[in-house]
């Protein structure tokens, strides 16, 4: 049995894992598009800080770790597949044959129509290289441009402004991390950024970049649609991400927004799995949808190995979850926080101390959450929204103050 | 045989000597806010709910960590923070259903219970034996372990 896993991320690395302990004496080869090493990209951001080295990204740390377990790890980047042949079609003529096959090639950061997002000085924040580049562009004091103020350009806004750069954060839509918090806790991230000497414009969108024939660093113009211009020696572009399935086509294997998996984790063709960012799979609402989080990613990598190598295990949905550090305030978000007809929502504010709770519940469980400057015991909300634990009485407590969420959750769980 | 701690609120009188015990052997304070046991206080039923890890074997803290600083210690069963490879980036406190991964501003880096090492300093200071450092099979952390196989991914939800 040949088991061929595309894509080194933390999906492709915990499946072959996984299958190198449930399928013992299998060939695993673990396709790498890229020259380093497996790495986490959501560690990228603390490389710009100085907390750790390029290696620190390493998913692990041994020397030897794939051989040790049997697995083969090969660079190549899919440019199709072969589905009848069971072959990838690697860039640059080669093939990789197959018996099993999981896809997980993960996502890439899209780059808004926009002139000028080719010039030197203007990158993703997204893989080794990219932080290589930035890692020489964002000195201290350097002129810098961050498009897009979502969650992965909040994270690497913490960066920035560790790396003491003059910021400018861009966010088209009307709040940061719009799709993460609700208005009161984007205004909320917002006001604090700008205590911070953060100058957040959000509502605004960047309408061009232009190379700048003048002496000093600063290269690059930053045109915005209020007709100011920005100076800047770097601009970092974040405005979201989109799944890598395009050399999928003409498989006839299902996409959508992402690859659509069953709950097995299989894709429309048999013996094809798929994890990840890449993958648009159950999630725990009963819908089909791309979580691209770190927790999902390493589920789906889990599960769709046990299934590949035979064990029949389904899976219960990807539930989303974030947590965020915007320059030191700490916000998470779980499940359907933004809730709607049929919830009900309880929350308590203290913005002088950058501190929010909100509650959605249905019925008398709990479905979404959102916090702002809490960081303890912060699971049991997952928790509490994915064992569906009817709350009974401690309902109407919480929905009078939402504070007791830990309270309620160790009387249901274990006392 | 892996030891575990076993937890019986029923003898707890909440006088949080292993809060202290625990700040002080792992972070060198008296301070009950660093601590990595919690004592509830269901102040309507007059009753107190220690609570902290108890090193499940889904690990989920140990699994969504993307730098792999989490780390099974073998001989304790233990899932333990390398506070060295530690980036802080929260997502396993978020990861775990019952929240017992919190983040130190301080550090800037997570916490959790491992055990002391095998010798945890909260059973030592518990002067009612509400907690007990006991053989794993034996302790009454079932209800708890129930609980926590219902959030495990690749089963399905109960309703």
């Amino acid at each position: 049995m040949t088991y061929v896993i595309i894509g080194a991320g933390p999906a492709g690395v915990v499946a072959a894992e996984t299958l190198a302990k449930t399928d013992k004496g299998a060939e695993i080869v673990l396709l790498g598009g890229e020259a380093d090493p497996p790495y986490s990209r959501m560690a990228i951001p603390y490389v710009l800080t100085g907390i750790i080295d390029h290696g620190g990204t390493h998913l692990r740390k041994e020397a030897g770790h794939y051989d040790a377990l049997g697995i083969t790890y090969r660079q190549g980047i899919a440019k199709g597949l072969d589905v009848k042949g069971r072959k990838v079609l690697l860039d640059g003529g080669g093939e990789q044959p197959y018996d099993k096959l999981l896809i997980a090639t993960g996502a890439r950061p899209i780059k808004p129509p926009v002139p000028g997002l080719d010039l030197p000085g203007v990158h993703h924040c997204w893989t080794l290289d990219d932080c290589r580049a930035i890692e020489k562009l964002a000195h201290e004091g350097a002129y810098v441009v961050l498009m897009g103020a979502g969650f992965i350009g909040c994270i690497i806004l913490e960066a920035l402004v560790e790396r003491g750069v003059k910021l400018t954060v861009v966010e088209a839509l009307d709040r940061m991390v719009p799709r993460m918090m609700d208005a009161t806790a984007g205004g909320l991230i917002k006001d604090w950024c700008v205590q911070k000497g953060i100058d957040v414009k959000t509502g605004t969108k960047v309408t061009k970049v232009e190379s700048r024939d003048v002496g000093g660093e600063d290269k690059l113009c930053v045109d915005l649609d209020t007709g100011d211009q920005i100076a800047a020696h770097l601009v970092v572009v974040a405005a979201g991400v989109t799944s890598n399935i395009e050399f999928l086509e003409g498989t006839g294997i299902e996409v959508e927004q992402g690859i659509r998996i069953n709950e097995f984790l299989e894709t429309s063709v048999p013996g094809v799995y798929a994890a990840g960012d890449c993958a648009q799979g159950p999630d725990f609402g009963g819908g089909f949808n791309v979580h691209a989080i770190q927790p999902t990613s390493t589920e789906h990598g889990r599960i769709a190995a046990l299934n590949m190598a035979g064990r029949v295990t389904p899976y219960q949905g990807s539930l989303q979850m974030n947590v965020l550090d915007t320059a030191g305030l700490i916000s998470t978000s779980f499940g359907d926080w933004e809730g709607g007809p049929g919830t009900e929502m309880a929350e308590v504010l203290d913005a002088g101390h950058f501190k929010y709770l909100r509650l959605n519940f249905k019925g008398d469980v709990l479905v979404g959450a959102l916090s702002l400057g809490r960081t303890d015991h912060m699971g049991v909300l997952r928790g509490l929204i994915q064992n569906r634990t009817h709350l009974g009485p401690w309902k109407g407590k919480l929905m009078e103050d939402p504070h007791r969420i830990m309270e309620a959750y160790v009387a249901h769980a274990y006392a | 045989m892996l030891k575990a701690l076993n937890i019986d609120p029923g003898k707890c009188t909440g006088c949080l000597q292993c809060e202290l015990a625990c700040s002080f052997e792992n972070e060198g304070v008296f301070n009950p806010s660093k601590s990595r046991i919690k004592v509830f206080n269901f102040h309507d039923q007059g009753r107190f709910v220690p609570y902290t890890c108890t090193q499940c074997d889904e690990a989920w803290c140990m699994h969504a960590c993307p730098v792999d600083a989490i780390k099974l210690n073998k001989g304790t069963g233990a899932k333990e923070v390398d506070s060295n490879l530690c980036v802080g980036c929260k997502v396993c406190t978020i990861a775990c259903p019952f929240g017992t991964v919190n983040y130190n501003s301080a550090t800037g880096k997570v916490i959790k219970c491992d055990l002391c090492g095998g010798d945890p300093e909260c059973a030592k200071a518990c002067p009612t034996d509400a907690i007990t450092y006991v053989d794993a099979d034996w302790t009454g952390l079932d209800k708890m372990r129930q609980w926590a196989a219902k959030t495990d991914a690749g089963q399905q939800a109960t309703h």
